[in-house]
């Protein structure tokens, strides 16, 4: 304040007073606070994105939740032709939790490994290329995996995956089917490769953010490199990690169009993993341009997308708690 | 890696016959017609960046400079947190919001539905990114500008944000080429179509909706054509954002990369 009283007399436009009434109330109404008022409104539409999309969803689904009540969730139907209409979210909440079990089974360990291959282990000139090209996976759009999946992905999965299982343990319940390549276990392990960035880009972050006292700690008293990474890295990192995986899940949980293009689209509760199959985010992709305004299969389908919201806000909340909390400690303060 | 040699390799080896000059440029009307293109697509998709730029861009902005600048209180850190939060939504559960907003007030689909959408997919990460670069600039140029009695918001627009102004292009870029790619809320809101643009409060085409439509009419070999030759096109569009993004910025924080 002193500094730009002391710039300003050379102008001489203001007048003396005025200076000093400044000077002894500096927090006067001013463009400041305009700048700083609007900053807020500005800020606060995310939360009022977030408050609208719960309000919207509750209220588009209410029709179908009064026809239906608990039904909506525990039922097994989904037959939307006029007359005989029965809704019920199960087969899809199902079959989300089915594929995106798959793909953190699977795009988890291998993320896992790539993080800590390029966190601990590669040289500088490989980490750099490699890490390039694994955000690069990230960006292809997720139509183009569905046209490579049902392509290409498919055929390799059918002929070299399913079709020996089917072969040798095909009596299994989870594997009985025909293995036609469009069903549970496709549309899983393409989320599997979908998160991989995600899963791997956050854990390689947590990893970093370690302290190098903690690994020097377990080298000090003699532990093998695996060892380092097990107990001074991953032990340490350990919620992150967690985080990144949950934050994995979230976007397997969410992934739309690789799915709907791979699964098949049959609402059927999965019993096998060669089924065809139906998500919470593909049914809507596929039925919703066909649902008449107004229409109960339309409340149906909102129904559903607040399930999946209600899924992912959990999801996300939870893992950006856990990823929040380690991230943290990179400042310098150690919890 | 592997999976993306093999998506990369596909995608020339499958598009590269379909792109010609008629293709890049005609619309696509009858997708049997031999002459069908995907000029319409193009030009939709590219519609629907400006205004979701428009949109999303100058929200986001003011939110990230709320962030940095006065956000360092309790209402801070919870509009952070669900500006992290937004950003994982799925996009699709965003397509029925904008469609119970704006198709349903207009009473159709239209290309300003899209815009909505897509803004609401591009606002956490633009705000995120502007956030972060402008708190990476120096304290020294701040104080330079308050010891010439510049007022503080002058000096977060005119000077701040200009010297934030890399950090903040990458990231508008990074979400430009995410959204670019985005299928399911256009599916709720924009609906496709088969011709040029016609107006913001009517259907049009983007590229991922075409690739879409022809991978429902794949039984016509001239559709699968198509939607190939299309694939090829948002590829090189999204990922030459992102090599350029990567290019421009070599060094600096890799930041705004990891979360985009």
């Amino acid at each position: 304040m002193a500094v730009s009283e002391e710039a300003r007399p050379k102008q001489g436009k203001t007048p003396a007073r005025a200076r000093l009434a400044s000077l002894r109330f500096p927090r006067r109404f001013s463009c400041d606070d305009v700048f700083e008022a609007s900053s807020i409104i500005f800020a606060g539409v995310i939360v009022l994105i977030i408050v609208v999309t719960s309000v919207f969803l509750v209220r588009g689904s209410v029709p179908v939740l009064e026809s239906f009540g608990t039904g909506f969730f525990t039922g097994k139907n989904w037959i939307a032709a006029a007359g005989s209409e029965s809704y019920s979210a199960l087969p899809f909440v199902l079959g989300t939790l089915v594929t995106s079990a798959i793909a953190v089974a699977v795009g988890v360990p291998l993320s896992m490994g790539i993080a800590i291959f390029l966190a601990e282990m590669a040289p500088w000139s490989v980490r750099n290329p490699l890490s390039r090209v694994i955000e690069l996976l990230a960006a292809v759009p997720s139509i183009v995996y569905g046209l490579w999946g049902l392509f290409v992905f498919r055929l390799w999965i059918r002929d070299y995956l399913e079709t020996p299982i089917s072969n040798y343990v095909g009596s299994f319940p989870v594997f009985q089917g025909t293995p036609l390549g469009l069903d549970f276990l496709t549309a899983g392990l393409i989320l599997a490769i979908m998160i991989i960035p995600t899963v791997s880009s956050i854990s390689n972050d947590v990893m970093m953010a370690v302290p190098a006292s903690q690994r020097e700690a377990a080298y000090s008293i003699g532990a093998t490199r695996w060892e380092v990474v097990r107990t001074g890295v991953l032990g340490y990192a350990r919620s992150g990690i967690f985080g990144a995986t949950i934050l994995g899940l979230g976007r397997a949980v969410g992934e739309t169009m690789a799915v709907t293009m791979i699964i098949g689209n049959i609402p059927a509760l999965p019993a096998s993993f060669f089924q065809h199959g139906a998500t919470m985010a593909s049914v809507i992709a596929n039925e919703f341009s066909e649902a008449d305004p107004g229409s109960l299969h339309l409340s149906a389908l909102i129904g559903i997308g607040l399930t999946l919201f209600l899924f992912a806000l959990v999801i996300n909340v939870f893992a950006q708690l856990m990823v929040w909390r380690v991230l943290k400690v990179r400042g310098g303060s150690v919890e | 890696m592997f999976p993306l040699a093999s998506i990369l390799f596909e995608v020339v080896r499958n598009g590269l016959p379909a792109i010609s000059v008629g293709f890049l440029t005609r619309p696509t009307g009858n997708i049997t017609d031999p002459s069908s293109g995907i000029g319409n697509a193009i030009e939709g998709t590219l519609i629907l960046i400006g205004m979701t730029c428009l949109i999303a861009v100058p929200i986001g902005l003011f939110a990230g400079i709320y962030l940095a600048e006065f956000g360092d209180n309790k209402f801070g850190r919870t509009i952070r947190f669900l500006n992290d939060v937004l950003g994982e939504f799925p996009s699709i559960v965003i397509g029925i919001l904008a469609f119970s907003i704006v198709v349903v007030a207009i009473g159709h689909f239209s290309a300003m539905a899209g815009a909505v959408a897509l803004s609401i997919i591009m606002l956490p990460i633009v705000t995120r990114t502007a956030e972060e670069s402008i708190k990476l600039v120096p304290s020294s140029i701040r104080d330079a500008a308050m010891a010439l009695g510049i007022r503080r918001w002058r000096t977060s627009l005119s000077i701040v944000l200009v010297t934030a102004k890399d950090g903040i292009l990458t990231g508008i870029m990074l979400s430009i080429a995410r959204i670019a790619g985005e299928t399911a809320p256009l599916l709720l809101t924009v609906l496709g179509s088969g011709f040029f643009f016609s107006g913001v409060d009517q259907p049009i085409d983007a590229l991922p909706l075409r690739i879409f439509t022809d991978y429902k009419n794949s039984n016509y070999p001239s559709a699968l054509a198509q939607g190939w030759g299309a694939a090829l096109v948002l590829v090189v569009l999204v990922l030459s954002l992102n090599l350029g993004v990567r290019f421009l910025t070599r060094g600096r924080s890799t930041f705004a990369r990891a979360r985009a």
